[in-house]
């Protein structure tokens, strides 16, 4: 009743939304990259959006169902096959039992997501089975997938699925990936204002909304490191240590900033210049090493309220597509 | 974007999604006091619509729900929780009433530094033990890792800065002084601190309710122990 790493990709974890409720004690939240489409592909196999779902990245891993599954692929498009057949994403697709689906290289962004119907069962620590790699908590230890590991899918108690009878498609229809998934280095993303975005020079506040940034080849889960121009402040300041979020930007003494990713630390003491709008994380963590970054300034209320709207949007979405796989 | 709220706190929002109270801008015991006590009056108050409340040593900060705080009249959802927050402390919070508990943690001090420390701090390693147990302290904030503790109190003669070269693996349950500062290593990790001994006591345990030993705002006394109570506690601890 589970699933086998025939052969690990580079970085494969097990993700849901999050550890919430103990950052006081010193344990972040983790949880997936790209939220989004963590919880459309959740939807895409009748799952409630806190199932565990398998985050991978840049190359993704070959697994062997020892079961019949129905699964969905979400996130950035990865070339991934079942024998000769080759496997779309955004929609849910039947596996059967002795199926192996080696999922390939990442065509545009950089991370993907694979659901199951009933959710990866992995083990739930301080009530997520988010992978924290740097806190060793989580499913596994709280490591990436090894190839050998197995996997075990969790029941399904919430959405029955009606299957249509004639292939491994049980809908004639998929999810237009659009707006959700968006890795195109063109678009700027948005970021607010930090509380020491006041204290760059006057040159380094231009910069960070003029200036072409990259995504470092030195990021992962814990932070994105920013190439590009050094930027400084007008006079150092001491900061004392205190609470950061995914999406905070700081900046460390040598100027290149670091945007906290979904692993980050409760804590952190280096100033805050900006925070990127929430509505942007699912793209900036769809940025692949190397990629232009440009920042374009937000107002938080604006932020927020855009947040909230996407937070409707993507309710009504799920609950669209619940209605879908029972028709 | 700063609210003023009397002379207690002030509001920073961070992103969309948290909220920071600060009480100040340094380490400093009187200002890390004003933190606990606000999270106290929180957890009195069961405030709603809380993601997470991490204290740190000046501020102290609000994850919440957005969906929760937007207020119908388009008041910005961070504005609204605001809002509430200066009504709940309109009156201050009272410090004396977040005392904390009083943690004991037994300590062979027996640490790789101690040489160093009694050499910087010129004095005894005797001298160095009676002035780390005589202290009470207290747990500032929790970070770095699951269940470290920053504790603040620590004696002046044992402020030191950290290593220059910071070690790969630090021994779970040291006991370290970093700067003004102790701590414990809840598990090995790498680090910069000077180790002056060794706990027994398991700092961070994710099956357990709660999962760290010592919570923000507990006050912590070490205990200095020998071999044989080392070993016979962290027997218990591995149970």
């Amino acid at each position: 009743m589970s699933v086998v790493v025939i052969k690990a990709g580079l970085l494969d974890t097990l993700q849901d939304r999050g550890r919430d409720g103990c950052a006081a004690f010193g344990v972040g939240t983790s949880g997936a990259m790209d939220e989004v489409s963590l919880r459309l592909a959740n939807a895409l196999v009748g799952n409630g959006d806190d199932a565990a779902a398998l985050e991978f990245t840049a190359i993704g891993p070959t697994l062997r169902f020892e079961r019949d599954a129905t699964i969905a692929l979400a996130g950035a498009p990865f070339e991934a096959r079942i024998g000769d057949a080759r496997i779309a994403a955004w929609r849910p697709v039947r596996v059967d039992a002795g199926d192996v689906l080696a999922i390939g290289r990442a065509l545009d962004g950089f991370r993907g997501c694979l659901a199951v119907t009933g959710g990866f069962a992995g083990e739930r620590v301080l009530g997520s089975a988010s992978t924290d790699i740097n806190a060793a908590l989580g499913p596994f230890g709280g490591r990436a997938l090894r190839t050998g590991d197995v996997l075990a899918i969790g029941a399904n108690d919430s959405v029955a699925i009606r299957h249509h009878d004639d292939m491994r498609l049980p809908a004639h229809w998929s999810l237009d990936p659009r707006p959700w998934f968006d890795a195109d280095p063109a678009r700027p993303i948005r970021v607010i204002r930090g509380a020491h975005f006041d204290a760059l020079d006057a040159a380094s506040q231009r910069a960070l909304f003029e200036s072409a940034f990259r995504v470092s080849s030195d990021s992962n889960r814990v932070g994105l490191r920013v190439d590009g121009v050094a930027l400084t402040l007008r006079t150092p300041l001491e900061l004392v240590s205190e609470a950061v979020a995914f999406g905070t930007v700081q900046l460390p003494p040598g100027g290149q900033p670091i945007v906290l990713m979904a692993e980050h630390p409760t804590t952190g003491g280096y100033p805050r210049i900006a925070q990127i709008a929430a509505i942007d994380l699912p793209r900036l963590a769809q940025r692949r090493p190397g990629a232009t970054l440009r920042f374009v300034e937000i107002g938080l209320d604006d932020a927020q309220t855009r947040y909230l709207r996407r937070e409707r949007e993507l309710a009504r979405l799920v609950e669209a597509i619940a209605q879908r796989l029972q028709s | 974007m700063t609210a003023q709220a009397g002379e207690v706190f002030s509001i920073e929002p961070l992103g969309e999604t948290m909220l920071l109270l600060r009480f100040g801008e340094r380490v400093d015991e009187a200002v890390n006091a004003k933190v606990h006590a606000a999270a106290h009056t929180l957890r009195r108050v069961d405030m709603p619509g809380l993601v997470d409340v991490i204290p740190s040593y000046a501020t102290l900060a609000l994850r919440y729900d957005a969906a929760f705080w937007a207020g119908r009249d388009g008041t910005p959802a961070w504005e609204h929780l605001a809002g509430a927050l200066r009504a709940v402390f309109a009156t201050p919070p009272r410090v004396d009433d977040a005392a904390g508990r009083l943690v004991e943690v037994p300590t062979r001090y027996d640490g790789a530094d101690l040489d160093a420390v009694a050499a910087h701090a010129r004095l005894s390693i005797d001298d160095v033990v009676a002035r780390h147990v005589g202290a009470e302290y207290r747990v500032a904030m929790l970070g770095f890792a699951p269940g470290f503790p920053y504790l603040l109190g620590l004696d002046r003669a044992l402020h030191m800065p950290r290593r220059a070269q910071p070690r790969l693996r630090v021994p779970a349950g040291s006991v370290a002084i970093g700067g003004a500062q102790t701590g414990i290593y809840p598990r090995e990790l790498p680090g910069g601190w000077q180790l002056i001994g060794r706990t027994p006591l398991r700092l961070f345990d994710a099956l357990a309710d709660p999962p760290a030993l010592l919570a923000p705002g507990d006050r912590v006394r070490f205990r200095a122990i020998g071999d044989d109570e080392f070993d016979a506690l962290l027997v218990q601890a591995r149970a």
